[in-house]
């Protein structure tokens, strides 16, 4: 455990990235077996399932550090993160005792789902009098459910590539879909023979960056395929053996989410991976996102929201073809051998039948742009086509790993943008903890101000210090942590998408809100109105 | 408590006025006590240099030693010692045998940049509660210094420049006092830092070499060297000649994960110049106050807890500020001018 949080405290300590790659070659090339594999699981984002509840370690945290309840969650506000206000806390260890990770994993924590309330909090109060401080966050961390460690998959595999020598790309392969933290899982991610036999594993999504030039920087428009950015589910659909996986970007298997798209999946011949985007589709238009969420917030798919949500795949790419990788081939030869494989799998016999293959998956439409004007035409076009902006393929370039730069750009739509006052402010968590940085956003309706959006991110950290500063001395009223200001403020908030809602008291629900400018030039008399808000729902967004 | 500031009304005085008074009674030189403007300024001997330096040459001030009394209409008033920075004081004010002590900003731990804290016996304690949560409660000096001469030699290893983020008034000089003949060097400065480097050595405190960075040619190779910066200089274009650098900060707030990573520093070094929460709670118990008013920080919890233990407190608004908050202030001028 201490090598482990050693790790987790030198990844934490630089924003350099190969800083953070040399500490975990440090770690992999020294730990056992059974803590590298535990290592890679957390480092790659999985948490233990939180099996304490949170507010029993609260009580008992405040049972070992002796203070009141309501001390407490000062502290926690203060804070802003539990694991660490409870570390902050407690005594200091007396005597640390020093266990390997995987044992305080399989032991200690995995152990607490088997131990009744008092079997729990002994045990609890035991591991913390046994870790130094360092240790002991770590552990609240994993305790609570709340591990997270600031490195991106791309560094943890340069750096298994790195202590391993096999190449990255195999490494991300191998990673890819559910991957268990046994010893055995180590030695095969690191092992020479490369032959992977699990049939369901995904391959890596290649992830376009946002076009920041003119599009005309990107040399000849013919050289590029455009595609609709649509909004929905980015996911990748196996079929091998017999078998179909259906993975969504964060590498979760979601086949059974989508019975309809797992039904089709069966058409597809055996060796065959298709790219592409889970839409909520209904007659010839796609439906709203929230109605994708809908579905997906549902334990248990009935007839009727199948029946009132239904889904296509809208594909994009072909990474397998007949068993064999074909990503390093280039895009227009992929398109191709695409359609190609759509279209023979829409002539099987049951193509009528609703649900039927060429129903279920469409090829992603490309867009006729012989020149950039017409680029540009599409694009002004996006929001009546129910998309979120284009994609720009390269035509010759291969299908690559992660996010990389030069290949894909996504190239969306000018935000929505109003002008609104801050009404409330409240204290964020993490690294934003005691500073004032969640704030509520209103626009006039009459003389009132009605709150219709929050927002946390879009300032500098120098704006969000000089906010909190004028929230701290024009605080109006406090409710808890949440703080009534002056409403005198004024934010552009810009917004991705804008819907009536009866839930909400401006009677709109803004979709992404987030803070575009200070506006320190305007008074809050300048603000837009609720009129503005509720007309926008009747318009594209506003030209910049 | 006034627009202006605390007011004593039997002895017609401010103490640490924020807005221009006609008689001001300075606690210490920080930018959010010590505020220019005033027609008078009473403050310890010990800070003259510092409170020259942020109050201007010609501004009118009676230095005093610590425990010297003097009488404001009927009102006995003295400094006593608050450990707080070079020349920081108490405010003791006597009238008709009622005690007031008014602390200023304080801690108890030694440190070799200034006169130790006094305890004081008062009816009315007026305290600051700038770390006053039970979580924020710090190592001993040294083990902040021992980590910082760690994290340098470590850079200095790898290449690498350190730069530590320091407050240029007290801090910065505290960290130069713990590294005085140290294996650490050569130490690199600020400008702001630099000025105040000059009143601490003309006070007669030692503290290690250092060398003006703007006084070096372009192009000089900093590598390996320790660079003792304001905070404000962090994500400058300033920092650029340093080449490769690993940054560090020298607070109380490094106490807390967050507060480091939301400035984006590499290491954070717990060392304050305030009291922790459990020095608190004992240097308010020292007093024997039986009424406590609680100023800037964590005034609330403060207030509950003693109330919550049988003290009459309760908190009092004010525009002092804590650990770092009139950072900007403190600097006043952009600092590479300074050291002319």
């Amino acid at each position: 455990m201490k090598d482990f949080a050693a790790l987790v405290a030198a990844i934490d300590e630089t924003t350099r990235t190969t800083e953070k790659v040399d500490a975990m070659v440090r770690y992999f090339t020294n730990a056992q077996p059974t803590d590298a594999a535990w290592a890679v699981h957390f480092l790659s984002g999985e948490r233990p399932k939180r099996l304490v509840p949170v507010r029993r370690l609260a009580a008992w945290a405040i049972e070992a550090s002796g203070i009141p309840d309501w001390l407490f969650e000062e502290c926690y506000t203060a804070v802003g993160d539990l694991a660490e206000t409870i570390t902050l806390l407690l005594p200091d260890s007396a005597s640390s005792i020093e266990r390997p990770l995987h044992v305080w994993i399989e032991e200690h924590l995995l152990t607490l789902a088997n131990l009744d309330e008092s079997g729990q909090r002994q045990s609890i109060l035991a591991s913390w009098l046994a870790l130094p401080a360092r240790e002991r966050f770590v552990w609240n961390k994993l305790i609570t459910g709340g591990f997270r460690v600031g490195v991106s998959q791309p560094l943890v595999i340069r750096a298994l590539s790195r202590v391993s020598g096999i190449s990255e790309g195999v490494i991300a392969h191998r990673l890819s879909g559910t991957w268990s933290p046994r010893a055995d899982s180590w030695t095969s991610l690191v092992a020479e023979q490369t032959r992977d036999a699990d049939i369901s594993k995904p391959y890596p999504f290649y992830l376009a960056y946002a076009l920041e030039d003119e599009v005309e920087s990107l040399g000849e428009a013919s050289g590029w395929q455009v595609e609709w950015k649509w909004d929905g589910i980015r996911a990748q659909l196996v079929r091998r053996q017999g078998v179909s996986s259906l993975w969504s970007r964060g590498e979760e298997l979601v086949t059974d989410r989508f019975p309809e798209i797992a039904a089709a999946a069966a058409q597809l011949p055996d060796g065959t991976v298709l790219d592409g985007e889970i839409m909520p589709w209904k007659g010839d238009k796609p439906l709203p996102f929230a109605q994708l969420q809908r579905r997906i917030g549902r334990k248990s798919l009935g007839p009727k929201i199948l029946a009132d949500v239904p889904v296509v795949l809208i594909v994009y790419d072909l990474l397998e073809l007949a068993g064999v990788d074909v990503r390093h081939r280039p895009l227009s030869w992929r398109r191709g051998r695409l359609a190609e494989l759509l279209a023979s799998a829409g002539m099987k016999p049951n193509d009528s039948e609703p649900g039927a293959c060429s129903e279920i998956f469409r090829l992603s439409p490309s867009i006729d742009a012989a020149a950039w004007q017409d680029v540009r035409d599409a694009w002004q076009r996006a929001r009546e086509a129910c998309a979120e902006g284009l994609m720009l393929k390269r035509l010759d370039g291969g299908y690559g790993v992660g996010r990389r730069r030069g290949g894909w750009w996504k190239w969306k739509v000018q935000p929505y943008a109003v002008d609104a006052v801050m009404i409330y402010a409240q204290a964020g968590h993490g690294r934003r903890a005691s500073l004032n940085t969640d704030y509520t956003f209103a626009v006039w309706d009459g003389g009132a101000l009605v709150p219709f959006a929050k927002a946390y991110s879009g300032l500098t950290d120098a704006e969000i210090r000089e906010l909190d500063v004028w929230i701290r001395r024009n605080t109006v009223e406090k409710f808890g942590p949440v703080r009534s200001v002056k409403p005198e403020q004024v934010f552009e908030l810009a917004f991705e998408g804008i819907q009536p809602s009866p839930r909400h008291k401006s009677g709109v629900a803004v979709r992404f809100p987030r803070i575009a400018r200070w506006r320190t030039d305007k008074r809050p008399e300048d603000a837009d109105t609720l009129a503005t808000l509720h007309a926008l729902m009747s318009t594209p967004p506003r030209e910049s | 408590m006034t627009e202006q500031g605390l007011y004593c009304e039997a002895g017609d005085f401010y103490i640490d006025p924020w807005l221009p008074v006609p008689r001001a009674v300075i606690t210490h030189a920080h930018g959010d006590h010590a505020r220019w403007g005033c027609d008078a300024y009473l403050g310890a001997r010990e800070g003259e240099r510092v409170m020259r330096t942020r109050l201007g040459a010609d501004a009118s001030i009676r230095l005093v030693d610590y425990g010297e009394p003097v009488d404001l209409l009927g009102v006995r008033v003295s400094l006593h010692p608050a450990g707080h920075i070079l020349g920081s004081a108490q405010v003791r004010i006597e009238h008709h045998g009622e005690v007031w002590v008014v602390s200023g900003d304080y801690k108890t731990e030694s440190d070799p940049t200034c006169t130790a804290f006094q305890a004081l016996r008062c009816h009315t304690f007026v305290t600051e509660s700038t770390f006053g949560l039970p979580v924020y409660r710090w190592s001993p000096e040294a083990a902040a210094l021992d980590e910082m001469r760690a994290w340098w030699r470590a850079n200095a290893e790898a290449g690498r420049t350190s730069v530590l983020f320091a407050y240029a008034l007290g801090k910065a000089q505290r960290v130069l006092a713990g590294l005085r003949g140290t294996e650490v060097g050569p130490i690199y400065t600020h400008g702001a830092i630099e000025r105040l480097n000059r009143d601490y050595r003309d006070s007669g405190i030692a503290i290690a070499d250092t060398v003006y960075a703007g006084s070096l040619a372009r192009g000089h190779d900093y590598t390996g060297g320790l660079v003792l910066a304001p905070p404000s200089a962090g994500g400058s274009l300033w920092l650029r000649r340093f080449g490769a650098i690993s940054t560090g900060f020298a607070s109380g707030w490094m106490r807390i994960r967050g507060a480091r990573r939301r400035r984006a520093i590499d290491r954070g070094f717990v060392l304050s110049d305030h009291v922790d929460w459990p020095s608190l709670l004992a240097a308010i118990e020292a007093t024997g106050a039986e009424r406590v008013w609680v100023t800037h920080g964590y005034r609330e919890p403060v207030v509950r807890w003693l109330v919550e233990h049988g003290i009459d407190a309760e908190a009092v608004a004010s525009r002092w500020e804590g650990e770092g908050e009139s950072e900007l202030q403190d600097l006043g001028v952009a600092g590479e001018e300074i050291v002319a």
